[in-house]
């Protein structure tokens, strides 16, 4: 394939991940890991890299919108960030080990838990109970609504910081942001409103990947011919994403398009997976 | 008194600020060197289906930089996509600023543990 073509097939692909993958918060990796793949047949390591870098994009460019609104619970953030970066590093260091195929395997099941986290029905519960660490850590803040600032407290600190040591390694190991990860540990297990936890793990996301681009920059991992229209794809289809999501309440139909989507990709990957064609 | 402190909000549109101009500044770099790479190359066929990692002038600091002044595409990308990855950390960097004017040295330590570990991944990288 020539290199005009192939990029104008990976732009127009990159834009629909990173708009899904906005509005979701599930990142846009989750769809361009197999779009690369699958359908390119690009070596899963390039893939990797690439989706890596649209990975940080995306979550820089919708996170610096959420921060401004004052949504996003940088505290919070930050702290989880030990877990997340820790758990990339060892994610990138291991991804050299393990047999493409596997991690082929390991993608596809991460896809599918993704489809089912989002479409999840978010009830808002705003948790009152105090946690003596969550206080010490200064965890508890408020967000604003419609109805004036909205005072909540978190739960259970330490497991949900293991919970992102696991989101962080799975993050560096497939080259995905693992947003699907960090709700989870924020929604199930700390108790965070669904609007928090979604800007704040966009926000963690770009600091995470980062942790591990580094270890697959000097690997060569990093291919700008691919990383070129991904990033750019992926970036002006986030900038859409998160117009419609500060703009906009529900977006229903849409997570259903996406957990179908994933689901697909997911099986197609497990599928290529176990037949060694990854 | 109260209003001329640090406060959060200041640090929520510095944060906002730092990752809006890197995404921004990364990503016209990543622009102008895919026009480029685009421009020179293409034409030519690629094929990406065996890893054979990346050519050594988008690999090593010299040989982008040899590849900036020489006008190569990818060298350039490169240069951008560096950026790119650079800007998550910078804010980091920030953050623990901001923590300082706040007085808040408990998160202060926190920030700076973050960046020793992305450090620690860096130099990590270097030897495996």
């Amino acid at each position: 394939m020539s290199v005009i073509v192939l990029t104008l097939i990976i732009l127009i692909g990159s834009y629909f991940a990173g708009l899904l993958g906005s509005l979701t918060g599930l990142g846009g990796g989750v769809v361009i890991i197999p779009l690369l793949t699958l359908l390119l047949k690009v070596d899963i390591h390039y893939a990797i890299g690439a989706s890596l870098v649209s990975v940080i994009a995306t979550s820089s460019g919708s996170a610096a919108a959420y921060v401004k609104e004052g949504i996003t619970n940088i505290r919070l953030g930050m702290f989880l960030e030990i877990a997340t970066t820790a758990g990339a590093m060892v994610g990138a260091l291991i991804a050299i080990y393990i047999p493409t195929h596997y991690i082929a395997v390991l993608f596809g099941l991460i896809l599918i838990l993704s489809a089912v986290m989002s479409l999840k029905k978010k009830a808002e519960i705003i948790n009152q109970e105090p946690s003596k660490l969550a206080e010490k850590l200064k965890l508890n803040s408020t967000y604003p609504s419609v109805k004036g600032p909205v005072a909540y407290k978190v739960k259970n600190v330490s497991g949900g910081f293991f919970m992102m040591l696991f989101a962080g390694a799975i993050s560096g190991l497939l080259g995905i942001g693992s947003g699907a990860l960090k709700v989870l540990a924020m929604d199930t297990i700390m108790r965070i409103p669904f609007k928090v936890s979604t800007t704040t793990s966009n926000f963690m996301i770009g600091v995470t990947a980062a942790a591990s681009a580094v270890v697959y920059l000097q690997r060569g991992y990093i291919d700008p011919g691919l990383s070129m229209p991904v990033a750019i794809g992926v970036l002006l289809g986030a900038l859409s994403g998160s117009k419609i999501l500060v703009h906009t309440s529900s977006s229903g139909w849409l997570r259903w398009v996406f957990a179908v989507v994933v689901t697909f990709l997911a099986s197609q990957m497990i599928y290529n997976g176990f037949t060694g064609k990854i | 008194m109260a209003n001329k402190r640090f406060k959060d909000a200041d640090m929520q549109s510095i944060i906002g600020w730092i990752l809006r101009a890197g995404v921004i500044i990364s990503m016209s770099v990543v622009f102008i060197g895919g026009l480029l790479y685009l421009y020179r190359h293409g034409q030519s066929h690629v094929d990406y289906s065996t890893f054979k990692g990346v050519p050594d002038f988008v690999h090593s600091a010299s040989g982008i930089i040899n590849g900036i002044f020489t006008l190569r595409g990818r060298a350039i990308i490169q240069a951008g996509v560096i950026l790119l990855i650079a800007t998550p950390i910078v804010r980091v960097v920030f953050s623990a600023i901001g923590f300082v004017l706040e007085k808040d040295y408990l998160y202060l330590c926190i920030t700076l543990l973050v960046l020793l570990i992305i450090l620690a991944s860096m130099l990590s990288g270097h030897a495996g």
